[in-house]
């Protein structure tokens, strides 16, 4: 049991959430994740990165985005609540070291993830671009973190409502034909993203590294149930990842795997909003209201 | 013949004729073998119920009348704890089971489980004398099923005892898993007083008991009451913390104050065929679906969040209970065909001859000598079927057990929606790579010496992590030994 000390909403579909878990905040490194359930019983398993940790606080802090059933839930939980279950930190750390120059892509919810990657690359003497990439406005988080940190922040959007209207592919794609490139590139988000970020930088042999975000069951190496093919061999991606060499990766067999359960997340999620039991539902639309907008159709 | 009631009645009328008889041997052989009550198959196929309902009083009698009472007890021996099995029956026989319950308690934390899920033909019942005399191993005293009866009726009449624990000792003991291992080790070393905490990574305690044995093999309430039982000891736990990572091995000695350490974090690791076509989507490790299914409580879709794949033709590959545990649950979840591909004959499958034969009750339907080289797909990355290759069985091994050897073209494509892999399962690495000087074999398994002592100072190991994936019964034995040198460690 895990007590939530602070929520804040960053935009319509992204929630940040601080918890009590003293022992992963001591032994998190960045890369690290966690698996929260919010019902032990009958609750899915859920895998979520460590976005920050306070040791003194002993205390967490995730970033997610309400996207089904099970991250619903979470976001419903208010400061106070407690959640069922929270193990971890898993994975691999990120290997950090100073590489010279790193770009750090982080697309969506994506970004979250990268933060701690980026402030600990900063840390070792890296010099930083990060560039965040979102589908509008709305959805651009952790600017104020970010902009902390980079030496060059870049946001772009797929509407061209914030920053420059562009895919994050193009200015990484300038970076790379730059003199010098860049020494590393990290990309964290929607695995078609990061299939893409692979392209982009193969061409200009820069070593790229992708977070990957597979469907996770245990996450201690027990189901294989998260495991992808990288470099023609099996590798599960809790255990072994979820770092993997990006140009390695078998992007479209890991695509496809996570399209395993689509129709049934989705009627599920459709079936959570239709029966009126999504409390962000009326929490959106409470926001839209005031906003003077109508109906906002639920959160995503 | 599987009716509750008429078994029932059978054993009474037995039992009235033995009444004020002595029995000599001739008498007890003539003794009828007492069937295992079961719900109907074309039922219990459609729910996850407990398929075999357990003796009544008669009939645990009557079978208990069967044994010999055999001076030199070859039973005991064929048992990995050495339960007076002899010493049970014979208070079974005369009623007494109360008197039964303590000499198995003796010896024996977890009968109710055991009972259930031990491979009695190859271990307690394939020596016993009876079974030798009457030429097979099916006549052999169903030890396991009167241990069953005397475990559920002491569990049910809500008076199972709470053993003594002795005075504090100021002693504090860690327990890594709570599988079958990890609960026995907790128990034994509770009894003398220390302080016992288990760590467990998932969010419910019982191992592969909980996680992997289906619920309607091994109820997850008679689990859930051994936890409540080391509760009610005084042992804690720890759940969702993963000691390698959550906790580090070394911290629970250098700031957690623990005194000594038992690793039992069981066999984790899914073995997969390393055919094409493994990635394919539909294609799960017999650990995935099943925890899905039981663990995750997928089979119940109304409550459970989450998902299981609808299948309508699954194949799994594999013949050991994992297997037939993997089919069962498949058609239990509305698969319209399952199929069990095994590249040996029946004789030689190592599962459970009970559950062999309930599977086969069920409809699963087993390919015998068929194993597959290709997992095919479509498009969309979706299984579709496999492309399957047909055994013989070639000469005895070594060993003596005849391999089996491909029969040159005789492939065939057949179509399938699932693929269940249950060919066994590896050592976890995550405590051997993440704890220093910690020696395992090349197979992952930990290095213990006679009394289950790593390599480590103060560390004891036990269960699948030192045997690779083995039984609840060994798993326990193992934790017994290695909580008599925990406790004599810690005088
Ligand atoms: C190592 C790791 C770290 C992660 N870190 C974060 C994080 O910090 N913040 C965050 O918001 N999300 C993160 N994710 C993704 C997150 O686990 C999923 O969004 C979540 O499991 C969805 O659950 P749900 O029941 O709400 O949605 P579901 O109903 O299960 O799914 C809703 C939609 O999301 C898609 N989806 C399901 N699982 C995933 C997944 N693992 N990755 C991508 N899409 C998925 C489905 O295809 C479906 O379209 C991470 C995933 C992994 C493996
Ligand atoms: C599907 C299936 C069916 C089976 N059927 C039978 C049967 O009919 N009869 C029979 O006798 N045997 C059967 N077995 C085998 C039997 O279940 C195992 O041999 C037995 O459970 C091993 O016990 P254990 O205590 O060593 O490990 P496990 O039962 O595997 O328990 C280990 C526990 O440790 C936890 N853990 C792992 N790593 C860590 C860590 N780092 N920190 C904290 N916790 C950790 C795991 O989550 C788990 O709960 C079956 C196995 C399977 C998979
Ligand atoms: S514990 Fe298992 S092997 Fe021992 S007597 Fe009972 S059923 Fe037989
Ligand atoms: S070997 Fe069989 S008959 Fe002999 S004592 Fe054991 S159970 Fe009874
Ligand atoms: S999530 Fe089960 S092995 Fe990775």
């Amino acid at each position: 049991m895990n007590k939530i000390i602070a929520k804040e909403r960053l935009s319509q579909e992204v929630f940040r959430i601080e918890l009590e878990a003293p022992h992963i905040a001591r032994e998190r490194k960045a890369g690290q994740f966690v698996i929260v359930q919010t019902d032990v019983d009958f609750g899915e398993r859920i895998p979520l990165t460590i976005a920050d940790a306070d040791t003194a606080k002993g205390s967490i802090t995730l970033i997610f985005q309400a996207v089904g059933v099970s991250t619903h839930r979470l976001a419903e939980l208010e400061p106070g609540a407690y959640i069922e279950a929270v193990l971890g930190p898993l994975g691999n750390p990120t290997h950090i070291e100073n590489y010279g120059h790193a770009v750090c892509v982080g697309g969506g919810i994506g970004v979250a993830p990268m933060h701690p990657i980026a402030q600990a690359l900063k840390a070792a003497g890296n010099k930083l671009t990060v560039i965040i990439g979102a589908r509008n406005k709305e959805l651009v988080i952790l600017e104020k973190e970010m902009r902390a940190i980079a030496d060059e922040l870049i946001i772009v959007t797929d509407d061209g409502s914030y920053g420059r209207k562009a895919l994050v592919t193009e200015p990484l794609k300038e970076l790379c034909e730059a003199e010098p490139k860049p020494d590393l590139a990290v990309t964290i988000g929607p695995p078609i993203m990061m299939k893409f970020c692979a392209e982009t930088t193969r061409p200009y042999k820069v070593k790229t590294f992708a977070s990957l975000n597979t469907i996770m069951i245990d996450g201690t190496g027990m189901c294989g149930g998260c495991r992808v093919t990288v470099g023609g061999k099996t590798r599960f991606v809790c255990v072994d990842g979820p770092e993997f060499d990006a140009h390695e990766v078998d992007w479209n067999g890991m695509l496809l795997r996570l399209g395993a359960y689509k129709p049934l997340e989705d009627a599920a999620h459709k079936e959570l909003h239709e029966s009126g039991q999504c409390r962000l539902d009326a929490l959106a639309d409470a926001v839209m209201a005031k906003a003077g907008l109508g109906k906002s159709g639920g959160a995503s | 013949m599987h009716d509750k009631t008429q078994l029932k009645a059978e054993a009474k009328s037995v039992l009235d004729g033995l009444k004020g008889k002595t029995l000599s041997n001739k008498d007890r052989m003539a003794i009828p073998v007492q069937d295992m009550p079961c719900q109907e198959a074309a039922i219990r196929a459609g729910n996850m119920e407990e398929v075999a309902i357990g003796y009544s009083e008669e009939q645990a009698r009557v079978e208990a009348y069967r044994c010999l009472q055999c001076k030199n007890a070859p039973c005991i021996s064929g048992c990995p704890v050495s339960i007076d099995i002899p010493g049970f029956l014979r208070l079974s026989a005369e009623g007494d089971f109360t008197g039964a319950a303590d000499v198995i308690r003796k010896t024996n934390l977890l009968p109710a489980i055991c009972g259930r899920v031990c491979p009695q033909e190859k271990q307690c019942q394939l020596v016993c004398t009876l079974g030798k005399a009457l030429k097979s191993v099916d006549k052999a005293v169903q030890i396991g099923r009167v241990e069953r009866y005397i475990a559920d009726r002491e569990r049910t009449s809500g008076q199972s005892p709470i053993p003594e624990i002795a005075a504090p000792t100021g002693k504090r003991v860690a327990v890594v898993g709570a599988g079958p291992a990890g609960m026995t080790v907790a128990a034994d070393v509770r009894r003398e007083g220390h302080e016992v905490v288990i760590f467990e990574a998932f969010q419910k305690p019982g191992g592969v008991m909980v996680y992997g044995i289906p619920e309607f093999r091994l109820p997850k309430a008679i689990v859930s009451e051994e936890a409540d039982k080391l509760r009610a000891m005084g042992v804690k736990f720890e759940l969702n913390t993963l000691i390698g990572r959550t906790i580090p091995l070394e911290t629970l000695f250098k700031e957690d104050g623990f005194d000594a350490v038992f690793i039992g974090v069981g066999a984790g690791l899914p073995k997969f065929m390393n055919i094409p076509g493994e990635n394919y989507v539909g294609v799960f490790s017999a650990n995935e679906y099943l925890t899905r299914a039981n663990l995750m409580r997928a089979w119940d879709q109304k409550r459970a969040a989450t998902p299981i794949y609808h299948s309508k033709r699954v194949a799994v590959l594999g013949g050991g209970n994992v297997a037939m545990d993997s089919a069962r649950m498949a058609l239990r979840l509305g698969a319209e065909e399952v199929h069990v591909l095994y590249r040996r004959t029946r004789e030689e499958m190592p599962a459970r001859a009970e559950e062999v034969e309930h599977a086969m009750e069920e409809g699963i339907i087993f390919d015998f000598l068929s194993s597959p080289t290709e997992i095919l797909g479509n498009e969309k990355g979706r299984v579709t079927g496999l492309r399957v290759l047909s055994y013989e069985l070639g000469q005895a091994d070594a060993s003596g057990r005849r391999s089996p050897v491909a029969i040159k073209g005789s492939e065939q494509d057949v179509a399938f929606d699932t693929v269940i892999v249950a060919i066994g399962n590896d050592s976890n690495p995550l405590l051997a790579k993440t704890t220093k000087g910690l020696a395992v074999d090349k197979r992952g398994q930990v290095l213990v010496d006679e009394n289950q002592k790593t390599s480590l100072d103060a560390v004891w190991a036990g269960g699948d992590i030192v045997l690779g994936a083995a039984t609840v019964i060994l798993a326990m034995g193992e934790g017994r030994r290695a909580a008599a040198a925990i406790n004599r460690y810690l005088i």
